[in-house]
């Protein structure tokens, strides 16, 4: 049996991806394109695919909503469509899955959110992309507004995610990454970074309008749109500290706006 | 009626903005933006203070309320945050 390293790397992080199966490799291949790396990346992320029979997969209840508990250190993630255990200490683990893309996804947001707890960031559900050398971040829940304003993106915006942005501070400010984690949009984003500019928060109005938030507003609405996973207090508080630091560092506003291009006249 | 000693409970964690806290239970991550008077009440709430002492020395003077209404609903909110268990009420002081 031979076994093929897939290294995916998002954040700068990269997570190996050790597979036996020539076809899922080559479907990881295509999916993740662009965040493809090096296999000689340093101290990577390494998870073991378990392939598992779709009769094998049906014995696991598809309706179970997503666990991800932390037993003795270890982190045991659950959905109805896969099973996986994740050591952050010894940084690699094991994945049970169908031959299919959207598990793995899964698996390497719920990794790459408890990683980046501990570094000072967070993943965003939100669009960004990258202005002149900054960053835009737009979040919001569904609805609001994330695929428009990445739809409607000028010429010369680079788009780092229509749905989930990735979010770590540097030695300066904050800076934002781009994922392959997709929206309605169905386009990756760019792998590339930048530091944040300024963080919206999207509602489609009538017209377009700028408010800028402060302090326990722009906290509380940070923390509803951050994916977090885990059901671990620890954790959840160095988000919640991540957070703060962000918003006590980082313009934030409301942007209410029409949807047309109109509305990136504000960006800025 | 008996005083009453509100203190915060361990574990949260919190962040005050501009007077206004932000309250978060990392147990069940449920979240609470208080308003200042909250704040202020939440702040003070460290077990060995009644709440009729942290409504006279710190709601009274700085929102210009007779102390009677303003116990009432100090009591009120109290008795809210400890439902989410956010705040514990005793109806003894905390040892030192």
């Amino acid at each position: 049996m031979t076994i093929a390293a897939v290294d995916i790397v998002i954040g700068g992080t990269a997570v190996r991806i050790a597979v036996t199966d020539e076809n899922f490799r080559h479907l990881l291949l295509d999916h993740y394109g662009d965040f493809i790396g090096e296999t000689e990346s340093a101290d990577p992320i390494e998870l073991m695919i378990d392939l598992t029979p779709s009769s094998a997969i049906d014995e696991i209840d598809a309706e179970d909503d997503l666990q991800v508990v932390n037993e003795s250190g270890i982190w045991i993630l659950r959905r109805g469509d896969f099973r996986a255990r994740y050591d952050p200490d010894r940084r690699c683990g094991v994945v049970r899955q169908g031959a299919n893309r959207y598990s793995i996804d899964a698996v390497l947001r719920i990794v790459h959110s408890i990683d980046l707890a501990g570094e000072g960031g967070f993943l965003l559900h939100a669009a960004s992309a990258i202005r002149d050398g900054r960053a835009f971040i737009f979040a919001g829940r569904s609805g609001a507004g994330k695929t428009t304003i990445a739809r409607l993106a000028p010429a010369g915006v680079s788009l780092l995610s229509d749905e989930i942005s990735w979010v770590r501070p540097s030695a300066e400010r904050f800076v934002a990454w781009g994922t392959p984690f997709t929206g309605e949009l169905g386009q990756p984003g760019v792998n590339r970074s930048a530091p944040v500019g300024a963080l919206y928060f999207l509602e489609q109005a009538r017209e377009n309008r700028i408010t800028r938030l402060e302090g326990a507003e722009a906290v509380r609405l940070l923390l509803e749109n951050i994916l977090f996973f885990a059901d671990d207090p620890r954790l959840v508080r160095r988000v919640f500290d991540n957070a703060c630091a962000f918003a006590e560092s980082t313009s934030i506003f409301r942007l209410s706006f029409l949807p047309d291009s109109s509305a990136w006249e504000l960006i800025r | 009626m008996r005083d009453l000693y509100p203190v915060r409970a361990g574990n949260l964690a919190s962040r005050v903005f501009g007077g206004e806290a932000v309250v978060m239970n990392p147990a069940d991550s449920t979240l609470f933006n208080l308003n200042e008077t909250a704040t202020a009440i939440w702040l003070a709430a460290d077990g060995k203070t009644t709440l009729r002492q942290i409504v006279e020395r710190e709601i009274c003077p700085a929102w210009d309320i007779d102390a009677e209404t303003a116990l009432e609903d100090a009591e009120t909110f109290a008795r809210e945050l400890a439902a989410h268990s956010i705040l514990l009420i005793s109806t003894e002081s905390a040892k030192s």
